[in-house]
């Protein structure tokens, strides 16, 4: 049974920042090595959202993506697919015509994204149009401001409004963490788009920063942590913008397994949505397998 | 009562920072007498790996920047080094050089700065060519920079080596990873500290310190390196890192060499590390006219 917003603003702990800051810091000396190194990398490339979000996107770049999607590095056999596609909606068509007969899915932004800053009704209309064109999943930006001032009523009825919008696609609820200022203000707005009935929060449009930090992620994480141990149901989480390196992407995995455990290191739960970290993760793959480093002439740009 | 020495920790220069070894690991240089003079980094392969990673990030601007601009700068680094030259003499005298090889040693240095930052914008006019051809075009070439260089620094000569390798390839846009001389490394760090107080972009020069069996093979198999350049180094050993160097077909040059001789300085150390662009560009034959190009 979902919460009202009471109900949530009474029950959302505060966040332990000294505490975070160190529990991140652990986990960030960890170093993965070896053969776990190899499957660790292959697990991020598996978890990608390969992305492009730009004003100035063509259809020969979403073309070009969307080829590179499930064609990482040919030159390595047996390299995974990405997760999904990330675009514009009015890029949802194509990109579904290009990835017809591939496992990789189409993932739309929407709701006036990056900044949120339209009427509901446009909103509901740019999610409606992404879905009919065949998005899988949908990307939503939470209204910052109202959030700001207070009025969480209004930011969560609105994630259910457009979760409804959604149909059947998976609902990807942005919560744009760079303007949220506090860890505090962070989990409380993870707590609302959970309840609100998100698939999967996000910290980032990658238009702001910060985006991503470790401490930013590891308090999602813990949002989910805990509404899993209250009721049993998974939440799928997705850091974007900033994770640009492999060594980064690694240590956003461990954090993964050490809060929330195996079950989310699958691409049902967990992804990254990032623009150049594939190829940075692909560079360390050749690194392991050639014994030299890479150089990005050698990979596709993205 | 008498004074304790405060002793300077030599560190790396990666993108126009001075970070410690990413290894945590360091060797201790005395001075002829036996006493330990200073502690110095002995960089890793990671280390390599940051510093290539810097220079390929500077790269593109070096090379756009106006060559008169390089030029400049190659002699603001040369004015800069004047000012502390003492400093370079004191490190040499102290490792157990004599004044007079220690003064020529850092003039020298001086002067070759000067004479590669005048060829800075006037390399390109020489090298390049208007070449005949027998079809209506206009055919010339130009040079362009290679890339980000790897260099090794002459072992033997604690700063001459370093800067006669280093200031051609800078001069023609490159960007440079150069491994120090292993047994005389403080005036290469010292020197990285004269580069970072003279308008030379973070990241254009890195210098790492340690043992060459160590960084050397890694830096000739990066593929991200463009070009290799060593001096007076055995043969065994260049052989080696040559076969390093296949994969990626870099250029490899080995120059034995006395950098203290008048011919150790030329435009070929700068055309070495320069590609050559050729352009066929189509003309029109107006009027019957005929072109000699």
């Amino acid at each position: 049974m979902a919460k009202t917003i009471s109900q949530i603003l009474l029950d959302t702990p505060k966040v332990d920042k000294v505490g975070v800051e160190e529990r991140v810091a652990r986990i960030q000396t960890r170093s993965v090595k070896g053969p776990s190194k190899s499957q660790g990398l292959k697990m991020v490339l598996n978890m990608i959202d390969l992305t492009t979000l730009e004003g100035k996107d063509t259809q020969g770049k979403v073309r070009q993506m969307c080829y590179k999607a499930h064609h990482l590095h040919d030159a390595i056999p047996n390299l995974p697919a990405v997760a999904a596609v990330c675009v514009y909606p009015s890029m949802v068509k194509l990109a579904k015509k290009e990835l017809r007969n591939t496992q990789v899915k189409i993932a739309s932004v929407s709701t006036a994204f990056p900044s949120g800053q339209a009427p509901l009704e446009v909103k509901i209309i740019d999610t409606k149009f992404a879905v009919d064109n065949g998005a899988d999943e949908i990307d939503m930006v939470i209204s910052r401001g109202r959030f700001l001032q207070g009025e969480f009523q209004y930011v969560y009825d609105e994630i259910a409004q457009i979760k409804e919008a959604c149909g059947k696609a998976r609902l990807k609820v942005i919560l744009e963490t760079g303007e949220l200022a506090t860890l505090d203000n962070v989990r409380l707005a993870s707590d609302i788009a959970i309840h609100a009935g998100a698939d999967f929060i996000k910290t980032s449009t990658g238009k702001i920063q910060p985006a991503a930090t470790m401490q930013v992620t590891y308090t999602m994480l813990m949002a989910i942590q805990d509404h899993f141990a209250e009721t049993g149901n998974m939440i799928g989480m997705k850091p974007a913008g900033g994770i640009s390196t492999a060594k980064l992407a690694l240590h956003n995995l461990i954090m993964v397994k050490e809060v929330l455990g195996d079950d989310w290191l699958t691409n049902e739960w967990f992804r990254f949505g990032a623009s150049s970290l594939a190829n940075d993760v692909l560079m360390q793959i050749i690194k392991n397998e050639s014994g030299y480093y890479a150089s990005p002439d050698y990979i596709s740009i993205d | 009562m008498s004074r304790i020495e405060v002793l300077k920790t030599y560190k790396v220069y990666i993108g126009g920072q001075f970070p410690r070894t990413e290894s945590g690991r360091y060797h201790t240089i005395t001075s002829k007498k036996g006493e330990p003079l200073a502690n110095v980094c002995l960089c890793s392969r990671k280390d390599v790996r940051n510093a290539v990673v810097a220079a390929r990030k500077a790269q593109g601007a070096w090379a756009e920047r106006a060559a008169f601009n390089r030029g400049q700068i190659l002699y603001r680094i040369a004015e800069m080094l004047e000012g502390r030259k003492s400093q370079f003499i004191e490190e040499l005298l102290s490792l157990g050089f004599t004044q007079k090889n220690a003064q020529t040693e850092i003039d020298l240095s001086i002067e070759r700065l000067v004479y590669y930052a005048g060829w800075c914008d006037k390399y390109n006019q020489i090298v390049s060519s208007v070449n005949p051809v027998s079809s209506a075009h206009f055919n010339f070439s130009t040079c362009e920079p290679m890339g980000v260089i790897g260099i090794i620094a002459d072992n033997n000569s604690p700063l001459l080596g370093l800067i006669s390798s280093l200031a051609p390839a800078i001069a023609g846009g490159n960007t440079v990873v150069v491994l120090s001389s292993v047994d005389y490394p403080l005036n290469a760090v010292t020197f990285a500290e004269v580069l970072h107080a003279s308008d030379v972009p973070g990241g254009v020069v890195n210098i790492l310190t340690g043992s060459l069996h160590e960084t050397a093979p890694t830096l000739a198999s990066h593929m991200d390196i463009n070009a290799f350049v060593a001096s007076n180094i055995s043969h065994e050993f260049s052989t080696s890192l040559q076969l390093n160097a296949v994969d990626n077909l870099k250029r490899f040059f080995h120059y034995t060499i006395d950098w203290n001789q008048q011919n150790s300085q030329g435009l070929h150390f700068i055309g070495d590390l320069q590609e050559v662009k050729t352009t066929w560009h189509p003309i029109e034959q107006i009027g019957g006219a005929t072109s000699s190009y």
